[in-house]
């Protein structure tokens, strides 16, 4: 996987770039509110923003880039190596800090909003827009630089996937992989079908925790060991994956679907042409109609 | 092919008289009928049982005909004929006749059980280590030819597979191909062999092609293999005057002492295709320091020391040439599928072969040399960096492809709406929005909280992430390359693996012995189900003795069988109840 020339450059081993995508979707939020088990936007802020504080302690070359996305849009939060040169804060200032620009990218969220007013159901958050935001910050970082740290994304997602983002995701997580990205992922909603797939094909490692008011013991224990270091450490395995996949005729999940033998796409019905591509799958030599349907079929892997 | 009937006296012996009578013969079989309906002389053989047939010269005295059936002793049919016209007619109907035979493979079936190559007989007792002959033979379960009926084809695939490999050239130099000379007179002899004369055309292109050129128009087969072989005696015996005399006189005998141009042609071409930024022209005559080297040390050829004269033109097939040739050809390997027979048919095959692979080249050669040179002489800074070709992915519609997201509103989907309800009131965006930055209002203005976690809670917490730990480091059947047998106990492991054959080999037997056709194959698969079921009930035993720690993959590797076993049960029950309700 290594191929490409910009990853002959040196990484600096004990020195990482943690690029944390949060999940601020207000209405996940608001329902785990309401869940007698679970923990509210607050607590989650408590538990959260030690972490990060503890990853740029635990090396004074740490750097941590936050993104947040939400309903509508997504966005840079906060980036240490910025502040850092204006002389960095730790501690409560630096909490005050991100709090601060967090409410202000959900003022900007909500004001992005368009559609319906409320809904009964949660609506998905921008997992694809954020995923890229840090790859691109990370390939900024490749370039920009000789040596530069080993970089990870944590994504801690609250909201449901969004099928019709499966595209996008699948892209973003095979351009992590290729330049050997690792992506953690701590779920703190339903089990995300994304995120299992993006931390099976990166080699990251993906929770689901059990405790949510234990969340910053998990946190610390798991996502704050460096790349370099996970290679001593016993980290959980997750004892499956979720591989089914989105059509791109309908987007919704599927775990058996049909496929255009020529780029590949994924399609809950048969099609006489594939919308990706335009091949067109009636040859006219096909006289037997069951055949080529078998052929087509394929069974996508749903451990 | 027609039918043969001519006039012929058979003679049993050949000193008698012989019995007038009418010779007829067909594809297979021929017969003899006398003249005289008493005579009790009749014959009628077939074909497959004549060896080969003997005759008599043209003009000889008597006009003869035999079909040999014992080749060694020399019994045989004897015929005679009243004319030559007659008897040559009968005995090229005969060669052909016999000639079709030999192509097409014995019809005579070869005896099943009694004779066992020694091939087989290896095979049989490869097998007979495995237990399974003497678990079901010996028990009583299959006989004998059952057991290894199923086997014969694997041994069949490996004889296949043993005829199949093309023999190559022979690696023995020419220089093998020695005149022998007798002590009394002063005769040499050569002893060429198809074999040979392969191998010498194909390493002396000129000779092929005087072959071509001469020998059905100029000179006989004959006279031109005594003329190579003189040739060949003279250049070995340093002879060089006589060689210069004899070449002036005779213009075919100097193709062979000639230095090889064709040869000499494939060398410049070799050279062409060489780098071309290479200096050939100064390496060029390095190819003949070798001759300078035997000129001052001699190298020893043919137990004569080569220190010849090197003005000679004739003697300038050094040994280094004729080396690199040999090898050269050695390494091309046999290209013919001709039968190596007729001298001529292998020649022209040769000369196929090679217009063949020599096709179009020289066309190309020059184009690809030049191509070839403005690759090596490319100057790095002035050329465009080379790119792999690819295709690009050609999307149709990139606007839906790439803007999912626009579609992004407030969808209401079926997945993933369960459990996420917000307590059944419908929760507004806005509020939603509202009561986030609220919290973070708060998070500003107070600070995290102190502690950051209730200490029960973080030890929950972590029991839950060690047992995690612990439980993906037992995780077994992830990882394609450890094996579920492998962590087993090597008893277990052994014993199941037995099973699995002894399971293999029982089904093999029961579905082949479908559909039951004769009572002997109905006892067959009763006792076939017997064996099966005891096995049924081992691998249960299996099941239950295993320790707890394994009980889990084992009692799935145990299910598989099972289930093939299950299949055949099922199979049994339903083939005798339709047989039942049939006698009904």
């Amino acid at each position: 996987m290594d191929n490409e020339s910009t990853l002959s450059t040196i990484y600096s081993e004990d020195v990482s770039l943690m690029v944390v995508i949060l999940d601020i979707n207000p209405l996940f939020w608001t329902s785990v509110n309401s869940n007698t088990n679970s923990l509210t936007f607050t607590k989650f802020m408590d538990q959260f923003l030690p972490l990060l504080n503890s990853v740029l302690l635990l090396n004074q070359l740490n750097e941590i880039v936050l993104i947040a996305h939400g309903i509508n849009s997504c966005g840079y939060i906060y980036n240490s190596s910025m502040e850092n040169r204006r002389g960095g804060k730790r501690g409560p200032a630096f909490f005050a800090e991100v709090s601060e620009k967090l409410k202000e990218f959900m003022e900007a969220d909500c004001l992005h909003r368009k559609g319906a007013k409320s809904t009964s159901t949660i609506v998905p958050s921008l997992l694809s827009g954020s995923l890229s935001l840090a790859l691109c910050y990370i390939q900024r970082v490749f370039r920009s630089r000789p040596i530069y740290p080993r970089p990870r994304i944590l994504c801690l997602q609250g909201s449901p996937d969004g099928p019709e983002q499966y595209v996008a995701v699948m892209n973003a997580i095979f351009s992590a992989q290729r330049s050997s990205v690792l992506i953690d992922s701590c779920v703190l909603g339903l089990n995300s079908a994304f995120l299992q797939q993006a931390s099976h094909i990166t080699g990251g490692v993906y929770i689901k925790p059990q405790q949510l008011d234990g969340l910053f013991q998990c946190l610390s224990m798991v996502f704050a060991t460096d790349v370099q270091s996970r290679s001593f450490l016993q980290l959980p395995k997750p004892a499956g994956v979720d591989f089914r996949a989105s059509c791109f005729c309908h987007k919704t999940t599927i775990s058996m679907g049909y496929i255009c033998s020529v780029c590949l796409s994924i399609f809950c019905k048969r099609h006489k042409k594939c919308s990706t591509c335009g091949s067109d799958f009636n040859r006219p030599n096909s006289n037997s109609k069951s055949s080529p349907v078998q052929k087509s079929k394929r069974k996508l892997d749903d451990r | 092919m027609s039918i043969v009937r001519k006039p012929a006296k058979y003679k049993p012996a050949i000193k008698e008289p012989g019995i007038p009578g009418v010779l007829l013969m067909t594809e297979d079989k021929f017969a003899f009928t006398p003249n005289d309906p008493n005579s009790n002389a009749n014959l009628d053989v077939e074909f497959r049982s004549i060896k080969g047939h003997k005759f008599s010269k043209d003009g000889s005295k008597q006009i003869l005909l035999n079909l040999t059936y014992d080749s060694q002793k020399g019994g045989g049919y004897i015929f005679e004929f009243d004319n030559f016209a007659n008897r040559n007619f009968c005995r090229d109907y005969v060669g052909t006749v016999l000639g079709k035979l030999q192509c097409a493979p014995s019809a005579v079936p070869p005896s099943g059980h009694t004779s066992l190559s020694t091939a087989e007989m290896e095979h049989r007792m490869k097998l007979l280590s495995e237990k399974l002959h003497m678990q079901f033979v010996i028990g009583g379960v299959l006989t004998e030819s059952e057991f290894w009926a199923t086997r014969k084809n694997l041994l069949e695939n490996n004889s296949i597979k043993a005829t199949k490999q093309k023999t190559g050239l022979k690696n023995a130099i020419l220089a093998d191909f020695r005149p022998l000379t007798d002590g009394r007179t002063n005769k040499v002899t050569f002893s060429l062999n198809p074999e040979i004369i392969h191998q010498i055309f194909a390493e002396k292109p000129a000779v092929h092609r005087a072959y071509l050129m001469h020998v059905p128009s100029k000179m006989t087969e004959k006279d031109f293999w005594r003329k190579y072989c003189r040739a060949e005696y003279l250049y070995r015996t340093k002879n060089s005057i006589a060689a210069t005399a004899e070449a002036a006189e005779d213009e075919e005998l100097a193709i062979f002492l000639k230095h090889d141009d064709i040869l000499a042609d494939e060398i410049r071409r070799k050279i062409r295709r060489v780098d071309p930024t290479l200096d050939m022209a100064a390496d060029q005559g390095d190819d003949f320091v070798h001759l300078s080297i035997s000129d001052d040390q001699g190298i020893v050829r043919d137990g004569i020391n080569d220190t010849g004269d090197i003005e000679n033109e004739l003697s300038k097939r050094s040994l280094a040439q004729d080396l690199n040739r040999h090898g050269a050809v050695v390494l091309e390997g046999r290209t013919l599928d001709v039968e190596l027979g007729d001298t001529r048919t292998v020649a022209e095959a040769l000369a196929q072969s090679k217009k063949e692979s020599s096709f179009n080249s020289d066309a190309t050669a020059q184009f690809e040399r030049l191509d070839r040179f403005s690759h090596n002489a490319e100057i790095d800074d002035l050329q465009e960096p080379r790119k792999i070709p690819f295709a690009p992915l050609c999307i149709k519609d990139p606007q839906d492809y790439f803007d999912f997201q626009q579609a992004n509103g407030v969808r209401a989907s079926s997945d993933f709406s369960f459990g996420m309800k917000s307590d059944g009131s419908k929760m507004s965006i806005d509020e939603a929005y509202k009561i986030i930055i609220a919290e973070l209002d708060e998070v500003i203005k107070n600070g995290i909280s102190d502690p950051i976690m209730r200490p029960e809670a973080a030890l929950k917490t972590f029991n839950w992430l060690n047992q995690q730990v612990s439980s993906s480091k037992y995780h077994m059947g992830k990882n394609p390359q450890d094996s579920v047998l492998d962590s087993l106990p090597r008893d277990t492991k052994a014993e199941l693996l037995h099973h699995y054959r002894s399971v293999e080999e029982l089904l093999k037997h029961f579905w082949a012995s479908y559909p039951i056709t004769t009572s002997y194959l109905h006892a067959k698969v009763v006792k076939l189900k017997e064996a099966m079921s005891d096995i049924y009930l081992k691998l249960e035993m299996i099941k239950k003795s295993v320790k707890s720690e394994y009980r889990h993959s084992v009692s799935q590797l145990v299910q598989q069988m099972h289930q093939m076993l299950d299949a055949a049960f099922q199979h049994y029950d339903s083939k005798q109840q339709e047989s039942c309700s049939e006698e009904d």
